[in-house]
């Protein structure tokens, strides 16, 4: 129980996805403009995850490593996240129109998300057991999510704010970011 | 004459990290060392080499509904293959970058090389393409990590530079995302062009191939 409570806090907020591993930056800086479109896409990310984080483990545990095919891990997992993506967006579009309307245009930028695959691979490599990968999945897109609403309010006000002409847009974006980063420096130890 | 140009306008017009702001995971994580740096960069080189190659010569075989899978399975190929090479023969390096090697699959340079150029055009022009734009991308990281490893260590590609104090706060990922702040502005300034106003699909690879774009996500 310890354990699985401190890879929750690792995975929210002392190792965050985004501010400290770098996996998902694409969708950081070009959903974050608006509160609506961050929850829309952290809550796409957290599902794709917990279900990746579900499927990947069986696949490389039961069939990878007893056929020692593990070499094949990157195709695989890819693979599955590509056609789960695909899966969900279908399924969601026949079960739930009212979701797929607000979450569906979120989907297809999943697969190229790193934050995904790159979870699923971490999960793996860091040797957690099939309860530990989902808490870590559900967890960690939290946090995704978190940081993509907290940075969606900072966003608003550097837009309106007065910065120098080259620094304007992007740069002045970043430098935000790195101030964001530096204060979630702030939780690190907190496993500890 | 054409040819050359594919190949030189990787390198700084239309750079894919610093002008066309791609590929930025990677840019932003294993830049702390400069050997990282390179390594990665020319690790993406071979790839997107390597992908380009295979999806111009098969660009009339895959059909268009299933493209985006079709050359994701070419890239993710090239990237167990550099995989297996670095682990064999650089196992250092391969331990450095670690998760990154297998996440060079989702790297958007190279999915929207693929899909801008390779699926386009023949074959060598698309082999000069990728080598321009891995270049490019191995230049801009270089440049990145220099910065961050002489003021983060203060030292360059590991040999100790005398009197320079180092600031932790480069190497850490806040310095990740200042550098790459300072040095996107820095580049504007030098092409004197307007910094680019957003991240959103505009400048997305995969605009309109992924029907998120066009849609809500044009500029979400």
């Amino acid at each position: 129980m310890k354990e699985l409570f401190g890879i929750m806090l690792a995975a929210l907020l002392t190792d965050n996805f985004v501010l400290s591993k770098f996996m998902g930056i694409c969708p950081f800086l070009g959903v974050s403009k608006k509160a609506s479109s961050s929850l829309g896409m952290g809550v796409a990310v957290t599902f794709v995850m917990v279900c990746a984080a579900i499927v990947t483990y069986p696949i490389y545990y039961l069939i990878l490593i007893p056929l020692n095919i593990t070499y094949l891990r990157t195709i695989a997992f890819i693979l599955i996240i590509a056609l789960f993506v695909q899966l969900v967006e279908i399924a969601l579009k026949k079960l739930m129109p009212p979701l797929y309307n607000t979450l569906g245009v979120y989907l297809p930028l999943i697969t190229t998300n790193c934050a995904v695959l790159g979870l699923t691979i971490l999960n793996i490599d860091n040797e957690l057991s099939f309860i530990q990968s989902v808490v870590n999945a559900l967890f960690s897109g939290l946090g995704f999510m978190a940081v993509l609403l907290i940075f969606s309010g900072v966003r608003s006000k550097v837009e309106t704010a007065d910065v120098p002409e080259t620094f304007k847009g992007v740069p002045a974006t970043l430098i935000a970011a790195a101030i964001l980063s530096l204060s979630f420096l702030g939780f690190s130890g907190l496993g500890n | 004459m054409n040819n050359i140009k594919e190949f030189t306008k990787g390198l700084i017009k239309e750079n894919p990290t610093l002008v066309g702001l791609l590929g930025m995971c990677p840019t932003l994580a294993i830049t702390t060392t400069v050997a990282n740096a390179i390594g990665m960069g020319l690790a993406t080189t071979f790839v997107l080499i390597g992908s380009n190659i295979v999806i111009s010569l098969l660009k009339n075989i895959i059909p268009k509904s299933v493209k985006l899978p079709c050359y994701i399975v070419i890239i993710a190929g090239f990237v167990t293959l550099i995989e297996m090479l670095m682990k064999g023969y650089i196992p250092s390096l391969y331990k450095s970058l670690g998760t990154f090697l297998s996440l060079i699959t989702v790297n958007c340079i190279i999915l929207g090389r693929a899909e801008v150029f390779a699926c386009k055009n023949k074959v060598l022009p698309s082999i000069l393409d990728a080598l321009g734009m891995g270049l490019g991308f191995t230049m801009a990281l270089t440049i990145m990590a220099s910065v961050r490893e002489i003021f983060g260590t203060g030292s360059w590609f590991g040999i100790k530079i005398p009197h320079l104090e180092s600031m932790t706060i480069f190497i850490l990922p806040a310095g990740g995302f200042f550098v790459l702040g300072c040095v996107i502005a820095f580049v504007n300034r030098l092409s004197n062009k307007k910094p680019p106003e957003n991240i959103g699909c505009s400048g997305c690879p995969s605009n309109g191939s992924c029907h998120s774009c066009g849609k809500e996500g044009g500029n979400v």
